[in-house]
């Protein structure tokens, strides 16, 4: 207790530069050697810095509150509710009690009877927006076929799978160094799991999480041709959107890259899954997993499916979501991943933001 | 640019936390929050509160150093009073779309942002301050705080000696640290 007491008395006067330049050359020493002291100094240095905020922020306080008080009594400032306010509370108060408690009632039965009425809705009413590549299988092996062809000489060139994919979908890098989100139907049952960029290069994939709840999931690319890229263009938003945002995707429902857009329309999912958005926008199989901008650039969402029994009805997992699995993901196999502080995409030509989003935009396949 | 230098000169002054440019400031635009406050669902408590917590991130943002006020400091005061008032409106979910739009509002998200991590910090030390206990939170206070020497805080509280003092301000150094850094690595 003594010894520890010194030590902090020691340290204290170390970090107050009120040392003699003898002492202070011996507690230089001193730290080298031992680590905890070491540790102790740079931990008690944190704690003065704390202290010090705290009182600095304290005497603030006093002053505003002290400041508040005093004007009020010399009636420089004067505390008063909107004069509107105590009207409406004094006089119509029994107007208002019976006016509400109708309204409520009205509203109850009303509701009542939506919910009585109102169709069912079935699981089957949701559509995920993988694609199943048999449809585009030939077409695709016939190019494939093409490019091998062409190809036969450079031996160099990345390999890539013989067949293509059972499912096909989209997703997007949230770390440079391979990290990438998708949706967790897309790569669910996958045996392995394939990524192909803009330009045709195949790279392989592990999964590292998936949420079927929240359909999120995270892959990483385990392949040593990837290139890492040191700064992502765009940041994640983790806080909602707003209704009638214009919101844009790029996705790979073709093997070509292909763009849309639309607007937030509804801040629940199906069924009003706190955990989802609604989106207005046109989406088909392959768009699955694809990133939701706002215009700035931010990721607020990744796409997940639509509503068969009406039209142009897209829901999309929110952007919690992937903060909540990159938690996960970090106390489950302590892997941190650096997300982009900021978009580098606000004000600018939407172009050209494409432009700069199209390279960390890939087709997931999943075998 | 500086877009008054007379309001430039009033933040530089609140960093100081001198007494004249806060009351300045505090009378100048006290009613106008308040109106905002109480106008959209608000009590006059809440006005103060919130109006106080403005001119906490308008604090730090001056004592950061990094101030230019490229607009008005009524608007900027303004837009943060706004922004804390329907993050606490959203807190209490009592979330109205009604609350009253300025045509220009300045981004102040960062600067809110900034006040709420300074404001943290500042709630666990006071918690760790809280259950310290006498008589080990008062001579902490006025140590750290009130920055007294050790021979008046002998003095006035009654140690033999500046030596005695100074022990048992380790001491309680020592107790208050850890209940600190308890709460602050959980967190």
């Amino acid at each position: 207790m003594t010894e520890d007491v010194q030590m902090l008395e020691l340290a204290e006067r170390y970090l107050g530069g009120d040392m003699t330049e003898e002492e202070r050359t011996r507690f230089d020493q001193l730290r080298k050697e031992r680590p905890e002291i070491d540790q102790l100094v740079v931990e008690h240095s944190l704690f003065l810095q704390q202290i010090d905020q705290y009182g600095d922020r304290k005497s603030m306080k006093t002053l505003l509150h002290d400041t508040h008080n005093q004007l009020r009594e010399a009636g420089e400032i004067r505390e008063e509710m909107p004069k509107v306010r105590f009207l409406q509370a004094g006089k119509y108060k029994r107007v208002f009690a019976v006016a509400a408690s109708i309204a409520g009632i009205t509203a109850l039965a009303i509701s009542g009877m939506v919910t009585y009425f109102s169709p069912k809705s079935s699981p089957s009413e949701f559509a995920q927006l993988k694609r199943e590549i048999n449809a585009v299988k030939a077409s695709q092996a016939k190019a494939q076929n093409q490019l091998n062809t062409i190809t036969t000489k450079a031996e160099s060139l990345p390999v890539r799978p013989v067949d293509p994919g059972k499912f096909g979908g989209t997703g997007f890098l949230i770390d440079g160094r391979g990290y990438l989100v998708t949706s967790a139907h897309v790569v669910a049952k996958a045996d392995s799991v394939y990524i192909v960029n803009s330009k045709g290069e195949y790279f392989k994939a592990k999964t590292l999480h998936v949420n079927e709840h929240t359909d999120i999931a995270i892959l990483k690319i385990a392949d040593s041709r990837f290139e890492t890229i040191s700064r992502l263009p765009y940041a994640i938003r983790p806080n909602r959107g707003d209704l009638g945002e214009q919101i844009f995707t790029l996705g790979y429902p073709r093997t070509e890259i292909v763009y849309n857009e639309g607007y937030l329309s509804a801040k629940t999912g199906l069924n009003g899954d706190t955990s989802a958005f609604q989106l207005s926008i046109s989406a088909n199989p392959g768009n699955s997993g694809g990133p939701i901008f706002n215009h700035n650039g931010e990721i607020i969402g990744v796409l997940s499916g639509k509503q068969l029994s009406a039209e142009g009805v897209v829901f999309s997992s929110q952007s919690k979501n992937i903060l909540r699995a990159l938690d996960s993901l970090r106390t489950d196999s302590s892997i941190s991943i650096r997300l982009s502080q900021h978009s580098a995409l606000k004000g600018i030509d939407r172009v050209q933001q494409i432009k700069k989003i199209e390279d960390c935009v890939f087709n997931v396949m999943s075998y | 640019m500086s877009y008054d230098a007379s309001e430039q000169d009033l933040i530089r002054r609140l960093a100081l936390r001198e007494r004249a440019a806060t009351e300045t400031i505090y009378k100048t635009h006290f009613g106008m929050v308040q109106t905002l406050i109480v106008n959209n669902n608000g009590s006059v408590d809440d006005a103060r509160d919130i109006f106080q917590e403005t001119m906490m991130v308008l604090y730090d943002k001056a004592k950061s150093g990094e101030f230019e006020l490229n607009c008005q400091l009524k608007t900027y005061l303004y837009a943060v009073a706004r922004r804390l008032w329907l993050k606490r409106l959203q807190q209490l979910q009592k979330y109205s779309e009604e609350v009253e739009s300025l045509a220009a509002v300045v981004p102040v998200e960062d600067d809110v942002e900034r006040m709420e991590a300074q404001q943290q910090s500042f709630s666990l030390m006071e918690k760790a301050m809280l259950s310290l206990g006498e008589p080990c939170r008062s001579l902490l206070d006025a140590y750290y705080i009130k920055k007294k020497s050790m021979s008046d805080i002998a003095a006035s509280f009654g140690y033999t000696n500046a030596e005695n003092a100074k022990n048992q301000k380790y001491k309680c150094l020592t107790r208050l640290k850890k209940l600190f850094f308890a709460q602050y690595k959980t967190q």
